[in-house]
């Protein structure tokens, strides 16, 4: 009874997962067909890859996309964590009221936020480059405010004040004291802002400007014309690299954590 | 640092929280209940009670209402099943699931598209078992499958990361009082969870009802959602007043589901999305 229980459980978990990534293998697979064609296997092929560095107007939208995502993800962070710092010498009513505006990009479809930021920048400046990073920093500001807001109220005080006592500066004191222990929160802020910034489509549907491509723009248009396999290896390389991010991430805090153990 | 000092620190963000959150959403006001002309008009707003307009909202509430509940039935067994799996492997499932985001969205849809077609991939291993073939694709029926892959971890996370903090010792004192797993689940369980649950149907419920891209590439613009006029009044029409007073139809309808789930979340911690 037990046994089978536990093993309906595991199927239960495995199919679902199977699921979730049985798409990407099938893109991981379409980039090694060498059929156009989506659902004939034609063998085995390498081609995709090497016109994929050929191809210029792909590697624009690649270097576009992570350019854009890095730099928003890092304003982003920048942003919230400085507004959570600012935060806590405020009054709660203050508080209440920069919550509740920091929730609205989260909580409003994207499709109206995309609007609305577009309006803006027609009606006074131009769509570009620049509207398009501001798009993207709104969407990730709440996730970084989300995830260094209750580190920094669950740090001690105490040990701050006694920095203080002991003759640190408050700037001195906060990166030696407090920083450390926001860091976990503002790492996970950034990899969230940063997350759903390289994945949206809509806000940056709205906000690009003429002639500015990103991974996720160049596929829309590729949709009705067929998408071009370059496009699989792309993104399998993409996936792959961020695998490899991961695990090496995963190893570092392994490491440290064996370090503290120890 | 002294307090007012530190208070400086919020300052570059509550400037552009002003220029680009509260500003747009201004411009979007004034596009919405103003004419070609500039002149106050509510025609935008009520534009929604047009037969094709009104219609294509009551199918994305149902679309959006559909598909939260079909992620909450898969969603919550599965982090109960996880959450039980023991507590330091806890970052490893999270990461499992964010993983296929960093696939890009249209692309992960578009391989959906592979595995549903008429002659897609599932249809051949159904056909293999001499079952099918199942005509899926552009319809209503691909939308909810799109949709639900698409924002099953939305509604997974949540609730795994409430029920992970769920006290043991209160599991364990419900036990010593003589609770059998059912009520345990019932009493202590479910009750606990509610507010991850909550955070879920939020997560999948407000993009769910306005997407446009899964319904554009999974329906084949057979069925028409809200998000698809709107797209449509700003890409092809160019009548960006109803396009706007649409928006702000929508943006009324998620605030009043808003409203409606904070009711229901006494706790607050529906705020708490991850």
């Amino acid at each position: 009874m037990v046994k089978t229980k536990s093993f309906l459980q595991k199927f239960y978990v495995g199919l679902i997962f199977t699921i979730l990534y049985a798409p990407i293998a099938v893109l991981i697979v379409c980039s090694f067909n060498a059929s156009k064609a989506r659902t004939i296997w034609g063998g085995f092929t390498l081609d995709w890859y090497v016109q994929l560095f050929q191809n210029e107007a792909v590697i624009d939208a690649v270097k576009t996309s992570l350019m854009l995502t890095t730099s928003a993800a890092l304003i982003a962070t920048l942003l919230g964590t400085f507004a959570c710092i600012g935060m806590t010498v405020m009054s709660k009513r203050s508080q209440a009221v920069i919550g509740t505006v920091t929730n609205i990009p989260m909580l409003n479809a994207d499709i109206v936020t995309g609007i609305a930021i577009m309006l803006l920048f027609v009606r006074f400046m131009k769509l570009g480059y620049t509207s398009m990073l501001i798009g993207h920093v709104t969407l990730g500001i709440p996730y970084v405010i989300l995830n260094v807001n209750p580190r920094l109220r669950s740090a001690s005080k105490t040990t701050y004040e006694a920095a203080l006592d002991l003759g640190a500066g408050p700037v001195y004191a906060f990166i030696k004291v407090v920083l450390p222990e926001l860091m976990p929160g503002i790492m996970a802020g950034f990899l969230m802002a940063f997350t759903i910034s390289l994945d949206d489509f809509i806000i940056t549907y709205f906000t690009k400007g003429a002639g500015i491509n990103t991974i996720s723009t160049m596929l829309y248009q590729e949709v009705r014309r067929g998408i071009n396999p370059e496009m699989y290896a792309m993104s399998t390389l993409l996936f792959l690299a961020i695998l490899l991010i991961l695990f090496v991430v995963n190893r570092i805090g392994a490491k440290q954590d064996e370090m503290k153990v120890y | 640092m002294n307090t007012n000092k530190r208070k400086l620190l919020t300052g570059p963000y509550l400037v552009w929280a002003v220029g680009f959150i509260i500003l747009p959403l201004l411009m979007i006001l004034y596009y919405g209940l103003t004419n070609d002309s500039g002149s106050f008009t509510l025609d935008n707003l009520l534009a929604i009670a047009d037969p094709i307009h009104a219609k294509a909202l009551w199918e994305s509430v149902l679309i959006a209402l559909g598909s939260t509940l079909i992620s909450l039935v898969i969603a919550y067994p599965l982090a109960y099943i996880l959450s039980n799996m023991g507590g330091n492997k806890s970052g490893t499932i999270i990461m499992l699931f964010m993983l296929p985001m960093w696939i890009n969205f249209l692309l992960r849809i578009m391989a959906l598209q592979m595995i549903l077609a008429n002659t897609g991939i599932l249809n051949a291993i159904l056909g293999f078992f001499g079952i099918g073939p199942l005509h899926i694709m552009y319809s209503k029926t691909a939308i909810l499958i799109g949709m639900v892959y698409e924002y099953l971890p939305f509604m997974i996370l949540p609730i795994y990361n409430v029920m992970c903090k769920i006290d043991r010792n209160v599991i364990d004192a419900a036990r010593d009082l003589g609770a059998d797993t059912k009520t345990v689940f019932m009493h202590v369980i479910m009750p606990l969870s509610l507010p991850g649950v909550l955070s879920g149907i939020i997560m999948v419920f407000i993009p769910g009802i306005s997407e446009f891209v899964i319904a554009d590439i999974l329906g084949g613009s057979k069925v028409l959602l809200i998000g698809n006029v709107i797209d449509q009044e700003f890409s092809l029409t160019n009548n960006w007043h109803l396009g706007s007073g649409l928006s702000i139809v929508l943006m009324i309808f998620i605030f009043i589901s808003m409203a409606i789930m904070n009711k229901y979340d006494k706790s607050g911690e529906g705020q708490m999305i991850w």
